[in-house]
């Protein structure tokens, strides 16, 4: 690649000479056969150069294309495995902005800006060079009248750095307040809140407006100096020339050619403007991805870690577990000690924001404890491979998100070495079975770009999902919130049976919910308040009567058609 | 896994037909102008400055000419005098210093112009997709919506910030040459202008391959945009189920087919570029050697076939500044094509041409002879005729898809009735006002969606204008005031990235007070109590006293102690109302036994 670049330019650079031959041999002479000869060369060498060119664009698209999808990739690779806490703290669109717009910028970069800096310096040194072979003290005076133009890109340098950085940060912003009010498109259209959204939106969009315009301004300065520089030293050349030859130490068809070489030193100075200004975005968007790169993911394989024992129901154990979250001052969850036997199903019960969530994130380490350790027989989750701890643990959210992939992808999602009998088996106990409805049964895509399911028929892909091919601990938060009550009682029913050989463990807000548990865990101001059976804690604790109590009667929708 | 692996693709949204291509055109042009058409007067500025700046930047080789054939002999002559040279040079440095100060406002301009278009497009694109039906944003998905205001307004922004300059430039440069070309000698121009059909069928080829080229680079991009948002959305899940290399497998698959698409663009610059460079050194060698004999006939001076050989290499530099331009005119066009789609979209929920008089609501509603499909040929609802009274609180009760929900979605205008209306005291949803009509029914529903911001700027949603005061007094009365006092920052606490650090309890706290502060005449409840809590629902349930007074409420509800406080309970099944009645009259029959 870089042959063909400077091949090429040496060829280039071989035109004006053929005129200069032209000039002070035919011309001067009058020698009309010898001119033909001459401009035959001419299209030989032009034909060269073309090729040279041809051969220099497509390999760099190609390098360029390549290192862009390699380094995306990359960048969406270690996004996927940074913790919870970073994408709690990091909005989605300043990542996304940096796997598009700023990965993007650096190939523009590596694939134009790069290789025409050291081209374009090569070109430079080399017509001087040869400059220098035509007339040393011309050749000189071309050198020094480019030397300021180091200095004017050295100042531009520095103050664009900033803007751009600036900017590239301000569309972050922006595009994480596109993403929010595409999907929140519902709130807003409730409240009738367009116009408040709007402002916010049209006030991060002025601030790039500006921020571009003070951009704008610096580039245009430096474009302008950038292109009075080069027929500043012309006209010098030109004066300095016209004495040269007075005096017989440069013969005209010399000057014609010097000039023809010098028209080759425009460009590269011209475009250095635009090459610098893509090296400084390229260089702040670099900056920006590194920040993701530079993140470790905290939750990952401890150096020597083992794989998860892989027979049968866990043994999962809470010990002095306490939780702060990052920059809060109280912690959420303080000195947990918690035991649940294998094959035991355990209810987790504690108000609004107690810490269920907080805990249960922790056996699959989804989030770590800042304190105490969580084990799986026997052995701190810290301790076990990330893999190996994940496909013992399965999960089923309160919110449940499914994937734009078919029923069956996002049903075995975890485990997709499994068959069609586990699972129309999961299917089954989430009571699932409109799957097999849908218009391309099992094959159908749902997620975002796919038909879209109620919040119920999610949540029971989402429970599916969780209990196909019997894990070893089965976490589940709340997993029956959407459903009406008949399919909760059929799903209560089937889940029983697939309780009896895993390690459950279930945050509950129902007592209906709690009637599958062997023993329940009280959580109460961040502590495990008590643990008994429902009847226990009902008659012992208060605090826990008056977090789930009484059951509120629920309708069954279907006893009329049932009586 | 076969070929089956990601389901059954819906069809693509934003497939373009070869047929539709002219029409998408003009669309796009439309566009184009009427965002240019408020700059009309900078427009013609920029205009005269670049003409300017090319006549001053076309002097130049003119005037080397002049210097080498005539300044330099009179130096050299008998006179010796170096006037000729020394004012030809003067007039050279001011030409050149004329051309940097146009060369500077240019830039200025043309930015200044781009950046207010971008500004407007930003605000239309924006604007409109709040405006657009929910239906249409459950199709369109907000992937795509992100990918509309952001890769393709980038794209747009390449256009206006490099390719409107270099366009006028290089068209301007291109006709300046030719002219200079003219008035010094007419036999070489004419050798010169051979060229150009060579030029003209390389560019039609290349514009017409590119196009295809630059669209497949857009549809690339909006494919790894969409996976990795969905990705970063549902991280939680990603994280539990070890999709990580399932997820690498697919996202390598679309960058790869992005990658495939810029590297088909590349490689059609790669022809046209050096392709055109090749004819322009045809066209020197030609010159080289017509000009040579001419001038060994003494038709023409050396400083004549110099000054046409400096102006040929200027020729073919703007044709190749111009497949520059073309290449990031394709990936705009490209993009403005599915700008103007959106923006053509109309809003299948129309605001009315001349809005009712709603200054007199009390909250009565009617379903008139409602029926509803969501798509053609499967109701969802049945004629459905229905009135609620000012004031009265009405719980829907019924099995899971039912319709329930869709009565709620009408009454909020979600969607329009397939057949029949609703009426709100009277008057058709569909001639109210947006602003009016959302004051006036507000929907509370399951999913609590909470933006970036404080606590009390989330509660604030709910009215414009409302005081920390106003705000705290709706958290109060809902029950919510105590969970956000105990928080780090209170009401200013931040919920960070839609309330990733509440628990959805509490974010449905914070959507009750929003619905409180707002203060409609009509409230629904859809689900909004069923991921509480027993304490918390408590609270709420005592608040709902206060909530339901002297206000119309709409309730969809499972738990009994939700729904006894109705007046009127509504049985719903497949669509149809199958029991109206009180409470005491219609609940014994759903009670669990």
């Amino acid at each position: 690649m870089t042959f063909a670049a400077i091949a090429g330019t040496v060829v280039a650079a071989r035109l004006p000479f053929i005129t200069q031959r032209m000039i002070d041999g035919p011309l001067k002479h009058g020698d009309r056969p010898g001119v033909a000869p001459l401009a035959l060369l001419a299209l030989a060498v032009g034909l060269v150069d073309g090729i040279l060119a041809f051969a220099r664009r497509l390999m760099l698209a190609y390098a360029a294309t390549d290192l862009e999808t390699a380094m995306r990739d990359d960048f969406y690779a270690h996004v996927q495995r940074l913790d919870l806490a970073f994408h709690d703290r990091w909005q989605t669109g300043q990542l996304l902005s940096r796997a598009n717009s700023d990965v993007s910028v650096i190939r523009r970069f590596i694939g134009f800006g790069l290789v025409f800096l050291f081209v374009n310096t090569f070109t430079f040194l080399y017509v001087v060079g040869v400059l220098a072979t035509r007339h040393v003290g011309l050749a000189l005076l071309t050198f020094v009248g480019f030397l300021p133009v180091i200095y004017i890109s050295h100042e531009f340098n520095r103050s664009y750095g900033t803007v751009t950085r600036r900017v590239q940060d301000q569309i972050g912003d922006l595009t994480t307040q596109i993403e929010e009010a595409a999907q929140g498109v519902r709130v807003i259209k409730a409240y009738g809140r367009r116009e408040t959204m709007l402002a916010k939106f049209m006030a991060a969009s002025r601030d790039i407006h500006d921020t571009s315009m003070e951009q704008t301004r610096l580039r245009a300065r430096f474009f302008g100096l950038l292109g009075l520089a080069p027929k500043l030293v012309q006209a010098m050349v030109l004066l300095a020339g016209a004495y040269a030859v007075s005096h017989g130490s440069l013969s005209p068809g010399n000057l014609v050619a010097f000039f023809s070489l010098l028209i080759l030193l425009v460009w590269p100075v011209e475009s250095l403007g635009e090459i610098l200004s893509m090296g400084e975005e390229a260089a702040t968007a670099a900056q920006r991805i590194y920040e993701v790169f530079d993140t470790p993911a905290t939750i990952a394989d401890a150096p020597n870690a083992i794989e998860a024992r892989d027979a049968g129901p866990a043994h999962v154990r809470f010990e002095k577990v306490g939780f702060t979250f990052p920059g809060a001052d109280k912690p959420v969850l303080r000195g947990v000690d918690l035991d649940v036997h294998p094959g035991e199903t355990l209810a987790l019960v504690g108000a609004t924001g107690s810490g269920k969530t907080t805990l249960l994130a922790m056996i699959g380490r989804l989030s770590d404890a800042t304190e105490g350790r969580v084990t799986l027989d026997g052995v701190d989750v810290r301790q076990l491979t990330l893999k190996s701890l994940r496909s013992r643990v399965s999960v089923a959210f309160d919110d449940p998100t499914l994937f734009s992939a078919s029923v069956r992808e996002n049903v075995l999602l975890g485990a997709p070495e499994l068959g069609d009998d586990e699972l129309n088996e999961a299917l089954e106990v989430a009571s699932a079975s409109f799957a097999h409805d849908l218009p391309w049964g099992l094959n159908t895509r749902v997620g975002e770009q796919g038909i879209s399911l109620s919040g119920g028929q999610r949540q029971r892909l989402a429970l599916a999902r969780a209990v196909v091919g019997k894990p070893a601990v089965l976490v589940m938060d709340d997993p029956l919130s959407a459903l009406d009550v008949r399919t909760e009682q059929a799903v209560h029913e089937a889940l029983h049976k697939v309780l009896l050989d895993v390690t459950a463990i279930i945050a509950v807000h129902r007592p209906s919910t709690v009637a599958l548990a062997d023993r329940v865990a009280f959580l109460h101001e961040g502590r495990i308040a008590a643990v008994g059976t429902h009847e226990e804690l009902l008659a012992t604790n208060a605090a826990y009567a008056a977090v789930i109590g009484d059951e509120p009667e629920v309708l069954d929708h279907d006893a009329e058609e049932v009586a | 896994m076969g070929d089956d692996w990601r389901g059954v693709a819906p069809e693509d949204i934003d497939e373009v037909t070869s047929t539709l291509g002219a029409f998408l055109r003009g669309r796009s042009k439309r566009l184009l102008f009427s965002l240019l058409k408020p700059h009309k007067r900078q427009l013609w500025e920029s205009v005269g400055v670049i003409t300017m700046y090319s006549l001053c930047s076309l002097a130049g080789p003119y005037l080397v000419k002049r210097a080498i054939d005539d300044g330099i002999p009179r130096m050299l002559g008998p006179s010796k005098s170096p006037t000729f040279l020394f004012v030809t040079v003067v007039l050279f440095v001011l030409c050149a210093v004329i051309a940097a100060v146009s060369d500077y406002s240019f830039n200025l301009l043309t930015g200044k112009i781009g950046q207010k278009v971008l500004l407007e497009l930003r605000r239309r694109l924006f604007d409109h997709f709040q405006r657009l039906s929910i239906s249409f944003h459950e199709r369109y998905t907000s992937g795509r919506v992100i990918s509309r205001l952001t890769s393709d307004v980038d794209a747009l922004a390449e256009l206006l910030n490099y390719g409107l300059t270099t366009l006028s430039w290089s068209v301007l440069y291109l006709i300046g040459i030719t002219g200079f070309m003219f008035l010094i000698d007419v036999p070489l121009a004419l050798v010169s202008m051979c060229s150009l059909p060579f030029i003209i069928a390389l560019t039609w080829w290349f514009r017409s391959r590119s196009a295809l080229a630059y669209r497949a680079t857009r549809e690339g991009v909006t494919g790894v945009i969409v996976q990795f948002v969905e990705t970063v959305g549902g991280m939680r899940a990603v994280a539990a189920f070890r999709r990580e290399p399932r997820n690498d497998e697919i996202f390598a698959e679309l960058d790869d087919k992005y990658r495939r698409a810029n590297q088909w663009s590349m490689r059609l610059g790669a022809i046209y570029g050096p392709g055109s460079r090749v004819v322009g050194n045809c066209a020197a060698a030609g010159l080289l050697l017509v000009g040579g004999w001419r001038a060994i006939s003494g038709d023409i001076t050396v400083g004549t076939l110099a000054a046409f050989l400096l102006y040929i290499k200027q020729l073919f530099e703007p044709v190749q500044e111009l497949s520059q331009f073309y290449s990031i005119f394709q990936s705009a066009a490209a993009a403005l094509e599915k700008l103007s789609g959106v923006l053509e979209e109309p809003p299948t929920v129309l605001e009315p041409l001349v809005p009712a008089d709603a200054s007199n609501l009390h909250g009565g509603v009617r379903f008139d002879h409602v029926t509803f499909e969501y798509r053609s040929g499967r109701p969802v609802l049945h004629d459905i005729d229905l009135s609620i009274e000012a004031g009265s609180t009405v719980a829907l009760v019924g099995r899971t898809g039912a319709g329930k929900s869709t009565i709620a979605r009408l009454l909020s205008r979600f969607y329009d009735p397939s057949e029949g209306a609703v009426l709100l005291d009277g008057i058709d949803l569909r001639d109210l006002a947006d602003d009016d009509l959302r004051r006036a029914v507000v929907a509370v529903t399951q999913e609590s969606f909470l933006f970036e911001g404080t606590i009390a700027w989330n509660i604030g949603l709910g009215r414009p204008g409302a005081s920390r005061d106003d705000i705290e007094a709706a958290a109060r009365a809902i029950g919510a005031h105590e969970f956000i006092c105990a928080l780090p920052e209170g009401y200013d606490t931040d919920v960070a990235k839609r309330g990733g650090r509440l628990s959805s309890g509490q974010k449905q706290l914070v959507s009750f007070a929003r619905a409180f502060l707002a203060d409609p005449k009509v409230l629904i409840l859809d689900e909004a109590t069923s991921s509480l809590d027993l304490p918390t629902e408590r609270l709420v349930q005592a608040a709902l006293d206060t909530l339901l007074a002297d206000r119309t409420a709409v309730i969809i509800a499972h738990r009994l102690s939700t729904v006894e406080i109705a007046d009127r309970v509504l049985q719903i099944d497949d669509g149809r109302i199958v029991n109206d009645g009180p409470p005491d009259a219609v609940l014994p029959n759903l009670r669990i036994a």
